[in-house]
């Protein structure tokens, strides 16, 4: 709040900052009940999730939402394009912190950090290939308002490979980053 | 009250289909999502964003996002609602003023701003507001916002809400509701299209 603010200028995958522009709460008043809530103790370091702990009930269950669409991959989706359908969703919201960190990610998982650039430098309409660019328009589908993702979407997904449960991985890790997307934007801003 | 999985209702999936199954594999973020939509509109505790207020905010996203299943639901939730029922009129009018497609705003000044767009920057109609109040024409212009353009947010929209009366912590609730209803529409949406395409 008080800290001086450089906002980064383009999408990029480097580690950024994020400043909240309302009082998160200070650690030293945190509670069991607010643990809870920010689910991994070390989370209370986080402005961020020390902001969103002011309604814990809130966070707790976004936090295991989002931890199971992401890091369960016993089946379904491999990480790699479920962080792609989150860095596509930041992209064409506009998030670039929450960009910056799931193309980071999808660049890790992948093996594919300059396809990722592309998606950041040139934006969704970048050519990744048939498989990440059906992933690709689905999520841009979907974060559409109103909704565009369609029956085209499906069957572009399929032909690339996917089957459904991949899909409906594809639909939650790009819907849940119109969650994300709209807390980092709204709530503070990002920082080299 | 509501034990039912509220996402699974009113994407239309049957107890036994096969997205019912692939739900299943995905169970710690389907019961989440539920104690997400039951811990923003089943609160224990509303004194910084009452109901009535939830779900007229929640009436008014879903339904700027055009008619669905998801857009019905709320707007019977707020005739539920015994302070929410005579906000209808006042929602629907704000809503076809409201409509509209997004993403759009703009980026900070720089190499991005070639991708800046322009986009209605919505206000609530003076007609509207003796019936919603300062409070709630503060957050449904800003709900509008987060629907709408998401990256035009700024420090001053925090401070319109602070002084329209709002807490941090009913910022940070109001926030996450409009965020969440933003994941609700798409699953909702996806599993729909993903169960006709099938059918």
């Amino acid at each position: 709040m008080s800290a001086t603010v450089n906002p980064p200028l383009v999408f990029t995958q480097d580690e950024l900052g994020w400043v909240s522009w309302i009082d998160p709460l200070p650690e030293a008043e945190l509670t069991e009940r607010h643990f809870n809530g920010l689910v991994d103790r070390a989370r209370a370091k986080s402005e961020y999730f020390r902001l969103l702990v002011r309604d814990p009930e809130v966070l707790e269950a976004r936090t295991k939402t989002d931890k199971d669409i992401f890091y369960n991959v016993a089946d379904g989706l491999p990480r790699a394009e479920r962080e792609l359908a989150a860095a596509a969703t930041s992209r064409y919201n506009g998030c670039i912190y929450c960009a910056s960190v799931h193309a980071r990610f999808a660049s890790t998982y992948s093996k594919r950090r300059e396809d990722v650039q592309r998606l950041l430098d040139e934006g969704v309409s970048a050519d990744l290939g048939e498989r990440w660019n059906a992933i690709v328009k689905a999520s841009v589908a979907l974060a559409a308002t109103p909704i565009a993702f369609g029956p085209d979407n499906v069957a572009e997904l399929r032909r690339a490979g996917l089957d459904d449960a991949e899909i409906v991985d594809v639909i939650n890790g790009a819907s849940f980053f119109n969650w994300a997307n709209r807390l980092m934007l709204s709530l503070g801003e990002p920082s080299t | 009250m509501s034990t039912q999985d509220i996402i699974d209702t009113l994407a239309g999936i049957e107890p036994g289909s096969a997205l019912d199954a692939i739900r299943a594999r995905r169970l710690q973020a389907r019961e989440n999502a539920q104690k997400s939509y039951l811990s923003l509109f089943e609160p224990t505790d509303a004194s910084d964003f009452s109901l009535a207020e939830r779900a007229a905010v929640a009436a008014f996203v879903t339904g700027l996002h055009g008619e669905s299943p998801v857009a019905a639901f709320y707007r019977e939730k707020l005739a539920a609602n015994a302070h929410g029922a005579r906000l209808l009129e006042a929602i629907g009018a704000e809503i076809a003023r409201g409509r509209t497609s997004g993403p759009y705003g703009s980026y900070p000044a720089g190499p991005l701003s070639i991708e800046n767009t322009a986009g209605l920057i919505y206000r609530v109609s003076a007609a509207s507001k003796p019936a919603l109040g300062a409070r709630l024409a503060a957050v449904l212009e800003h709900a509008h916002l987060l629907v709408f353009r998401p990256r035009d947010a700024a420090s001053a929209d925090m401070k319109a809400l602070l002084d329209a009366g709002w807490s941090n912590s009913g910022i940070v609730t109001f926030s996450q509701l409009v965020a969440f209803l933003s994941f609700q529409l798409r699953v909702v949406s996806g599993l729909r299209t993903l169960a006709a395409a099938n059918a």
